[in-house]
Formats: C-alpha cells, sequence, structure tokens
C-alpha cells in the first residue's frame, strides 16, 4: 500500500500561487462574495502564509510558504468527528465524506495548522463560473466543512485508467494539481515508502522539515528549506 | 379538618397557581415575543445558511457555543446544590430545592439545544446515533447531558408528587393532569416510605452525573490541541464555574420570584445571606483556579500559548477579561465579605455581576483560543451579526417564560417539605444536635 506524500523545495518555490489558484479551479473550491471575503470566510484549501518579511525598509517583501492541509499521520481532526466525515484512508491521505459531515465544526478547532474551510453561504458565485466546474469532484453543499484530499478524485481516475490499459500505476499516473502547476518544479508528489520514487529521495535533504513537528501530528507534507521558516 | 387547616397555613403558596394577574400575562407575552424573533432569526438561518452569523475562520465558534456552555453551566444551581444541601441535611433548603430544580430542568433543555443551533447540518442530526463515534468528545456530552436530563427531570418530579396531590385534591382547572401525574399518592406511611428512599437514591446519583457533564464539556475544549484549550485543569475549573454561575442564577430567579409572589415569609434574609456565603466560596475557588491556569500558562511561557495569554490580559480580549475579573472575583469579595453589604440587594447585585461574569468567563475561553491559531496567521476578527445576539436573547427569554410557566401549573415552594420541616424538624434536628455533643454524664465520669 502506498504512503502518498508531498515534498516542497522552499528554495526554489518563488511564491506566484499559481498552486493556490490551480487548486482552487481543479477541487470546484467556492468563490465568496466581497463582503464575506472581507470577513474571513475566503475558501481556500490551499493559501500562502506569510511567515517573514525579507529586506530593508522600503523595499520589503513577505516571506510565504504555501500551507495546505498536511495529511498528518496522526490526524488530530478525524480523532473529535462525532460521525466519521474525516477518516485516514490506508494510503495515508485524510479524506473527507461530504455527506456525513453535520458541520459542527470541531475538527475546524481541533486542527493545529488552521486549513480545514467551511461552506458558511449556499453558492455565491456567478453561475457563469458553473461552467468551469471540474466534473470530477463534487460541489460542497452549505454547512459542510471540507479541505486539501491530495486530489483524491486524479487518484481513482489514474487506478481506472492503469487497470483499464492493463499495467501496473506508474508514480506519473497521480500527481496533485499543485504539483502539476507548479512553474518552478518546487512542488513534489508521489509515495513516500517508494524507495525509488522522487519525493522518497528528496526526503534524504538535510533541509527537510515539517510544520510544527513537536505537536506528533507526523505530517505527509515536508518542506525543503536554508533557512527554518 | 386537621389537614385542610395546614393548607390555609400555606396559602401563599398555592395563590400564584389560582390567581394570575394581568402584570403576569403582560410581562410573559413581551418574553414570547423576543423567543418568536428568535424562532425567525433561527429560520432565516436554516434558509441561508450559518453565513448570517458573525462567526468566519479562525473563529468558527462562537456565541452558540458559548451559550450551551454557559446554560449548561448554569443547570448546576439546581440539582447539584439542591442534592448537596439535602445530603447534608442543611433544614435552610426546604424553599429552596424546588426553584434550584426547575431551573435545571429548564436550562439543559435550552442549553441542549445550541449544539444543534450552532450545526450546519442541522438535518443530520440523527448521523450522530446512526454513526456516532464514542472516541469524539461531542458524543461524550450527548451521553452525559442526557443522562444528567432524565436524571435531574425525574429528581425534580419525585418531591412534587405530594405537592401535585395537594393540588388534586384542591380540584380546580388541572385537576385532571394532577390526577395523572401524581400516581395516587394519599400520603400514606408506606408511600412516604417508598417517595423518601427513591429521593435519597436519586440525590447520590445525581451528584456525580452533574459533576461529569461540565467536565465533559470541559473536554470537548481541552482534548483539542489548541493553545488556552489544551488544560488538565479544565474539568474541575469548568464544573466551579458552573456551580459558580448556578447560584447566581438560583439567587436572581429566588429574588425576582419572591417579589413577585410575595414569598417573603418563606424565602428569607437569611436564605439568601447563607447562599451567600455559598457564592462568596465558590467565588475565591474560582479564582484560585483561575490564578493557577493562567500562572501556569505564564511561566511556561510557550509562544502559541503566550498569543492567546496577551490576547487576553492586554489584547482586543482585556476589557472582557478584566471586566470578568471585576465581576467574578472583586464584587462578590467585597459585596459579600461585607455584613453592611450583604443585603438582599447586595447579593442581587453581585449575583447579577457573577452571571455576566461567567459569561464573560466562555467568551475569554473560546474565542481568543480560536482567533489566535497556532500558526502566524492574521488574529481572527469575531463579531457577533443581530442572529446570534437575538438567539442568546430569546434563550434567556425562553427561560424566564418557562420558569412562569411552571409556577402557574405547580408550587414553587415545596409545600410538603415545608411543612414537614415545620412538624418534625425541631424535633429530628434537636436529637441530631444532642448525638453531635457528648453526653454529660461521660464528661463526669471522664473527669472523676
Amino acid at each position: 500500500m502506498p504512503r502518498y506524500g508531498m515534498v516542497i523545495d522552499l528554495n526554489k518555490c518563488n511564491q506566484c500561487e499559481a498552486c493556490v489558484t490551480a487548486c482552487k479551479l481543479e477541487n470546484n473550491v467556492q468563490i465568496v462574495s466581497k463582503e464575506n471575503a472581507e470577513m474571513g470566510r475566503v475558501m481556500q484549501w490551499m493559501k500562502m502564509l506569510t511567515t517573514n518579511h525579507e529586506g530593508n525598509y522600503p523595499e520589503i517583501r513577505p516571506v510565504s510558504l504555501p500551507v495546505f492541509c498536511v495529511q498528518c499521520d496522526d490526524p488530530p481532526c478525524i480523532k473529535v468527528c462525532p460521525v466519521r466525515a474525516t477518516y485516514k484512508r490506508d494510503d495515508g491521505i485524510v479524506a473527507q465524506i461530504y455527506p456525513q459531515c453535520i458541520g459542527c465544526r470541531y475538527c475546524m478547532a481541533n486542527c493545529p495548522y488552521t486549513v480545514k474551510v467551511f461552506n458558511w453561504y449556499k453558492d455565491e458565485q456567478p453561475v457563469e463560473y458553473e461552467k468551469c466546474y471540474n466534473t470530477d469532484v463534487s460541489v460542497r453543499p452549505k454547512g459542510i466543512v471540507e479541505k486539501c484530499t491530495f486530489c483524491i478524485h486524479r487518484l481513482q481516475k489514474a487506478k481506472e485508467k492503469s487497470k483499464a490499459e492493463h499495467r501496473k500505476m506508474q508514480e506519473e499516473d497521480y500527481v496533485t494539481a499543485c504539483t502539476e502547476v507548479c512553474p518552478a518544479h518546487a512542488i513534489h508528489f508521489g509515495d513516500l515508502d517508494d524507495p525509488n520514487s522522487h519525493v522518497s529521495k528528496l526526503m534524504n535533504d538535510y533541509r527537510k522539515f515539517t510544520l510544527q513537528e513537536e505537536l506528533g501530528t507526523e505530517p505527509k507534507v515536508y518542506y525543503l528549506s536554508e533557512k527554518s521558516q | 379538618m386537621n389537614n385542610q387547616n395546614f393548607v390555609d397555613e400555606d396559602e401563599t403558596l398555592f395563590r400564584p397557581i389560582y390567581h394570575t394577574g394581568k402584570g403576569f400575562y403582560a410581562f410573559a407575552a413581551a418574553l414570547a415575543a423576543i423567543v418568536l424573533f428568535g424562532i425567525f432569526m433561527y429560520i432565516r438561518q436554516l434558509i441561508f445558511g450559518l453565513g448570517v452569523t458573525g462567526m468566519n475562520e479562525p473563529v468558527s465558534w462562537g456565541f452558540y457555543i458559548i451559550s450551551f456552555v454557559f446554560f449548561i453551566g448554569i443547570s448546576h444551581a439546581g440539582t447539584l446544590i439542591s442534592a448537596i444541601l439535602r445530603l447534608s441535611k442543611a433544614e435552610w433548603r426546604r424553599p429552596i430545592t424546588r426553584m434550584a430544580e426547575v431551573i435545571t430542568g429548564i436550562v439543559l433543555l435550552i442549553g441542549g439545544l445550541h449544539p444543534i443551533i450552532d450545526l450546519g447540518r442541522p438535518d443530520r442530526i440523527l448521523h450522530i446515533f446512526e454513526r456516532g463515534r464514542l472516541q469524539s468528545p461531542l458524543l461524550w456530552d450527548v451521553t452525559s447531558i442526557t443522562a444528567y436530563f432524565t436524571a435531574s427531570t425525574i429528581y425534580l418530579y419525585l418531591p412534587l408528587i405530594p405537592d401535585i396531590a395537594l393540588l388534586r385534591d384542591r380540584g380546580g382547572r388541572f385537576h385532571k393532569i394532577y390526577e395523572i401525574l401524581s400516581w395516587g399518592y394519599e400520603g400514606t406511611e408506606k408511600q412516604k416510605h417508598v417517595l423518601e428512599r427513591a429521593i435519597n437514591i436519586l440525590m447520590v446519583m445525581v451528584i456525580p452525573i452533574a459533576v461529569s457533564v461540565h467536565t465533559v464539556i470541559s473536554w470537548i475544549f481541552s482534548m483539542t490541541l489548541q493553545p488556552g484549550w489544551h488544560s488538565t485543569i479544565f474539568g474541575p475549573y469548568f464544573v466551579v464555574g458552573a456551580i459558580y454561575s448556578g447560584i447566581a442564577a438560583l439567587i436572581i430567579v429566588m429574588i425576582a420570584f419572591r417579589k413577585a409572589y410575595h414569598l417573603q415569609d418563606y424565602l428569607k434574609e437569611i436564605h439568601f445571606r447563607y447562599l451567600g456565603t455559598l457564592l462568596l466560596v465558590m467565588s475565591l475557588l474560582w479564582f484560585y483556579f483561575t490564578f493557577a491556569e493562567y500562572l501556569t500558562t505564564f511561566y511556561g511561557h510557550e509562544p502559541p500559548e503566550m498569543r492567546v495569554f496577551l490576547y487576553k490580559f492586554v489584547g482586543n480580549y482585556s476589557f472582557f477579561f478584566w471586566l470578568m475579573v471585576v465581576c467574578n472575583f472583586i464584587i462578590p469579595v467585597v459585596f459579600l465579605s461585607n455584613k453592611k453589604l450583604k443585603t438582599i440587594g447586595g447579593i442581587l447585585f453581585t449575583s447579577i455581576a457573577v452571571v455576566l461574569g461567567m459569561w464573560l468567563e466562555r467568551l475569554i475561553i473560546i474565542v481568543p483560543s480560536m482567533a489566535n491559531p497556532r500558526l502566524p496567521y492574521p488574529t481572527g476578527i469575531y463579531v457577533p451579526s443581530l442572529t446570534e445576539i437575538s438567539l442568546l436573547l430569546a434563550a434567556t427569554a425562553a427561560f424566564v417564560l418557562g420558569f412562569m410557566g411552571f409556577s402557574k401549573l405547580f408550587p414553587l415552594v415545596s409545600i410538603w417539605e415545608i411543612k414537614e420541616g415545620r412538624e418534625q424538624s425541631v424535633k429530628t434536628v434537636s436529637e441530631r444536635l444532642h448525638e453531635y455533643l457528648p453526653s454529660k454524664g461521660h464528661i463526669r465520669n471522664e473527669i472523676v
């Protein structure tokens, strides 16, 4: 059984936010109205977190890193869910069951990375956007929690495709939207347990760190950086 | 004939059931209007979604969860106080227990509704029973609150039976209901004995259940990894806070209904002074827990914890924090440890301050921890919307309305217990007192 994970090379990342946009389009994440965005209800599965600033005034520039569900191996969110609407799959992906969620937002309260988002309203986006929907991903109704799923629909597709072609699934078959779109090739995705995979080779890098390692949640999203962020 | 005389003696207690003034209807109508407005706002929320509240990211829990913790806390007034006073054979409990138990029943219903109001998908509420995970603290909550509600309603009902029998014998409007509810109670020796035994068993059972309820509610927070919540002290801290706010609410209700129903002969100043002392003890206990909680946080000086700590002490929530300290500690200590200020008016003022202060405490525990996530996100801002404020008002109005409704059906002071106190207690208490004291002959023998 594979164990999917991600390695992000922050020294390569130029903070263009292409991954943020790609994620939003790929997963049909709602676009909220301006008023709601100002209230802090922007829905993003992947967001840029500014951790620091570089340079001297007036030439300062923010240092950010992309943050999204880190797919903990010991996820605090699934522990508290009262209805098993979020659970860890055998391949390590922490998945959501949308029709089961009662919207108590306990998982949001217990996520130390604050990466889960809630559908506060019904669809607010202009109707034209519906034409751009990704038909592989369900559109979530109001009142439930969602988060990054490592583009789980792509895994489903890759499995079916390789089965139809009577071959084993290759590493290139299943990549997430953010990995695919990154112009700097900073995001790498693959099987952490496969010693020959690209990501497990990158894992040996001395620059490796995870977010809030001290909490013992064992994230499967690793960052590489000269300076600790 | 003899019996008739006793009934007349406590006529004041029966009066509210048979006579209703215009003021009562006007007040009830005003409260009902507030409740109806709250229901309207909730239906609006059902249609449009939780977006109509002020909750956002990262503050994804707001007024509803605060109200939930607050109202369930108030419920500890009742059953716990009444059970402890009964268990310790405190004779001054007699006119108090009934009101305390009624508070529990009504407030538990209101408090228990709040998590459902808070749900994004209340239509899926049955999932909790269908595929609930017992590992989730929310399920522990459902379990313990249901147990508490069941136990405390029975505990309210059992001591009510002899009074219902009295009402049944008098006839009147709800004669039929009383006849069913009194279960043919006639006050024979055997019936009295069985009833007493049942009450005794229940009052012992109810105490651990009540303690478990607020402990489990605190565990909703302390089981998470959030800074400011992940604390071992939370269980007892919440229980102490719950009893504290409960006594304060009980005093307010007692003073209000004493005035409205002219119960001055039953609820005397001494009752309030005793309850005031209890309130003072709880105030000191509350301060002890608060001090211990924040000192350990400050001394440990972990960055995520400190972010929440500073937000409370000097940041955006400092006004609420220090107001809470004034309401929960300074006012009670000044008013209740000073004989001149410990009048009924002073105790009422203190109790109102404590109820406000305990509500603020829930606010201060819940919002700052959510507004300051562990990762360096911008600090969250939470402003409750009209929906949340009107639902808070509606919940309070529903509580008062429920209490008023109860007072029109059943006596607010346990009549049979007052009678029992008058007829038997003087004798039993003096006998008990003699048991405590060394006998005279014994001392003489020692000396010789």
